[in-house]
């Protein structure tokens, strides 16, 4: 009975890997994705295109002028003389914020009243809008303190004292890297089992599959665990790169994040079946892919958060492994939760893979007969 | 060379090409339901905007001053604040990720502040979300700035704050992350249908044996590929349309440019995409090839470094240099532009000319292989 099942796996896994094309877009691609992404998906500004419009030729502005230039996340690509420019710039995306300082400027400091600087920042991407602006606040922050201290002023009377938990500095990449060994893990789950079935069917071997003496259950067996193992092993690939390369921090260890990986395998295997036993063809099979690929992707969490949905879509994504897999892998690197806080994302993996797994199982049945 | 045998041969394969689309209703699936379904999700889904972001306020010795900031975060748009009896609690809150951060207002806040002050506001983010909680930050920051600020006009007393920051947010002055987050779901989309409709279907024939079939036909590979191509481009640019319906009449978002540019735009862009399908398909030859290869050479690239929702600015040199092979990150820019901006030709000529340069190349590589392989 296990050596039928054994054969069956040694043969799937043969059917993917004996093929070097499928062999090397099954290792390749993903370390290179890995690399080239965990540079490029990040949310900080470095050295973002800044002009400078002082209208205010004083002591006091062009000490905010050079916070400015001083600052790592801007770089002044142009000082202009003249309003008409703005507009230019903007529109051409050479400056993602001008800086506006007012004629009065120096007058307002001195008369305590307040003392204009208009940021106008291009808002066709509103995430680098935001954050530009938000280093801008501070930047300007910074200016009023010490204008204070050196007018002799009280400083306020409150201040605000900012500590971010488990990645103070704010890298997006410890946040990123990790999300995208999750994704590439599903990705190549979800085609290599989601392609199992439905290149058999095509091929016309799932019949001669199905008059063995195995069962559906063994089948299902023979099928799944391959995508197990190869999942198991793309993460494992992926979380080295993660820690020895972007030297992302493990600080939860390694029990935690490999019993996510299990039941995360499980649940996109389970997945993958079901929409292989339904379809006739590849191409439908990949189309099915497809429809559950991208969407877990974009409302897991991965790249923004689930709590900005609306209610109804955060509800939709309870039934997203991807969700739950990502607070696994996030919380496995940064913090150093315990298998016990990590409880609430198991449970809801396990129960999707039992429940696709079974009815993958039943499909086979269901269309055997 | 275009004889009228060769018309003829064209229109018997164009014919083939339909049908087998229609009989196969996947294609027309990839073409019109997945754009449809995955702009509805994405467009309700995908949100950078904190609006009401659970945040957890500990206040350990009830003062006026302290009720009085409590009161200016329960005002603000972007919090729910909640309030716990101790820092402890509020800590395991924010572990349990029902808090994004905690507000921690200390016994002695009250009283530093009399003495002439500065009284530390403890905050603390979750900092797992950097950019979440960069953003959450900031509106904290706000928030306080605005609180000092009126408490000083109330009081009678000196700005906090001498230098007033006065933000305006061109081309999208709500700063809502949706209306420039669609128009570059259009691309990523796009470039999904576009090469998964093409990267299958040369691949489909070599693996059935029926490329055999046709090769031993006096069919010219130029005609096979046209026949191939022009049905996928006209079902491209229906699911093209229905996305720009979409986002323009359900979402609202706005569209300054013309529809002459955008369609203009589309059509390079869609031949590249087809393109590079072909060029997969030609090359993988098996389908479970072509998909991953498809998946991973187009849409992920298309998602990440299209500059669609990280900016290609921060990135490294090295990688900046890669996205310039993304068909997707020209029409990004370009979709960004036309909905939000209008025609502006600085940004949209040198765009739309790297799109067709990328047609060119990719249409033409697939011209050579396509014939190496079959002679």
């Amino acid at each position: 009975m296990w050596s039928q099942i054994f054969a069956l796996i040694v043969k799937e896994l043969l059917a993917i890997l004996k093929d070097p094309k499928s062999r090397m877009v099954l290792i390749g691609p993903p370390l290179i994705e890995l690399l080239v992404f965990g540079y490029a998906a990040t949310f900080d500004l470095d050295h973002a295109p800044i002009a400078i419009y002082n209208q205010d030729h004083s002591a006091a502005s062009r000490d905010l002028v050079a916070r400015f230039a001083g600052s790592p996340s801007f770089k002044v690509v142009a000082t202009l003389d003249g309003p008409r420019q703005i507009e230019q710039l903007i529109d051409t995306r050479q400056a993602l914020l001008v800086v506006v300082i007012d004629p009065r400027f120096t007058r307002d400091l001195a008369l305590q009243r307040p003392a204009p600087v208009q940021l106008i920042v291009d808002g066709r991407n509103s995430n680098t809008a935001l954050v530009a602006l938000g280093y801008a606040n501070a930047i300007v922050s910074d200016f009023n303190i010490s204008w204070l201290a050196k007018i002799g002023a009280p400083p306020p009377s409150t201040l605000l004292d900012i500590r971010a938990r488990y990645n103070p500095a704010l890298l997006s990449r410890w946040f990123i890297v990790p999300g995208v060994v999750a994704v590439l893990t599903q990705v190549v789950v979800s085609l290599v089992v989601g392609m199992s079935v439905a290149r058999e069917r095509e091929m016309g071997t799932f019949d001669q599959l199905l008059v063995t003496p195995l069962r559906p259950i063994d089948i299902l067996l023979g099928k799944g665990l391959p995508g197990l193992l190869i999942g198991s092993a793309e993460a494992t690939i992926g979380i080295i790169g993660a820690v020895w390369w972007f030297e992302v921090p493990l600080r939860g260890g390694l029990v935690p994040l490999y019993i996510g990986v299990v039941l995360f395998a499980m649940a996109i295997t389970g997945i993958g079946l079901m929409i292989s036993s339904l379809a006739a063809t590849q191409q439908q099979a990949l189309l099915g892919a497809f429809l559950f690929l991208v969407p877990s992707i974009i409302l897991s969490g991965f790249a923004t958060p689930v709590s900005n949905m609306p209610e109804i879509i955060q509800r939709l994504t309870l039934i997203n492994p991807m969700r739950y897999f990502l607070v696994v892998v996030r919380a496995s690197f940064l913090e150093e939760s315990g298998l016990l806080s990590l409880w609430p994302q198991y449970w809801p993996m396990a129960v999707i893979a039992m429940a696709t797994l079974v009815t993958a199982g039943w499909l086979f049945r269901k269309r055997s007969v | 060379m275009m004889d009228r045998l060769s018309i003829l041969r064209l229109r018997g394969l164009l014919r083939k090409e339909f049908l087998q689309i229609l009989r196969d209703p996947s294609a027309l699936a990839i073409a019109f339901l997945l754009p449809a379904i995955l702009l509805l999700l994405f467009g309700y889904g995908v949100s950078l905007d904190a609006r009401n972001a659970p945040l957890a306020v500990v206040i350990e010795q009830p003062t006026p001053l302290a009720a009085d900031f409590a009161a200016n975060l329960e005002h603000s748009p972007y919090f729910s604040p909640r309030r716990f009896a101790s820092f402890r609690e509020a800590e395991l809150a924010m572990d349990r990720r029902e808090a994004v951060g905690v507000i921690w207002l200390r016994a002695d806040f009250a009283r530093k502040a009399d003495d002439g002050g500065p009284a530390p506001i403890g905050v603390i983010v979750n900092g797992v979300d950097a950019n979440n909680a960069r953003l959450i930050e900031g509106y904290i920051q706000q928030v306080w700035v605005n609180w000092l600020q009126a408490s000083a006009t109330r009081a009678g007393r000196a700005l906090a704050f001498p230098a007033v920051v006065h933000p305006r947010v061109w081309f999208n002055p709500a700063v809502q992350s949706r209306d420039y987050l669609t128009p570059g779901l259009i691309a990523v989309i796009m470039t999904l249908t576009g090469a998964l409709l093409t990267a299958l279907v040369i691949a489909r024939e070599w693996e059935r044996g029926t490329m055999e079939a046709l090769m031993v036909t006096p069919v010219a590979i130029w005609e096979i590929l046209t026949a191939k191509l022009i049905p996928y481009f006209v079902l491209g640019m229906g699911g093209m349309a229905a996305s720009v319906l979409i986002a323009v009449l359900l979402f609202a978002v706005p569209f300054q440019g013309s529809g002459w540019t955008l369609t203009l735009c589309s059509a390079l862009f869609m031949l590249a995409a087809l393109g590079m399908g072909l060029l997969i398909s030609t090359f993988a030859r098996n389908q479970f090839v072509a998909g991953q290869t498809a998946i991973i050479v187009t849409f992920l690239p298309a998602f990440i470094l299209s500059g669609f929702i990280f900016d290609i600015g921060s990135m490294p040199a090295a990688v900046q240099f890669l996205t310039h092979l993304v068909a997707a990150r020209y029409f990004v820019t370009i979709l960004q532009s036309v909905f939000l901006a209008g025609d502006i030709w600085s940004v949209i000529a040198p765009n739309a000319a790297a799109l067709l340069i990328m047609a060119v190349v990719f249409l033409g590589a697939v011209r050579l292989t396509a014939r190496k392989r079959l002679d």
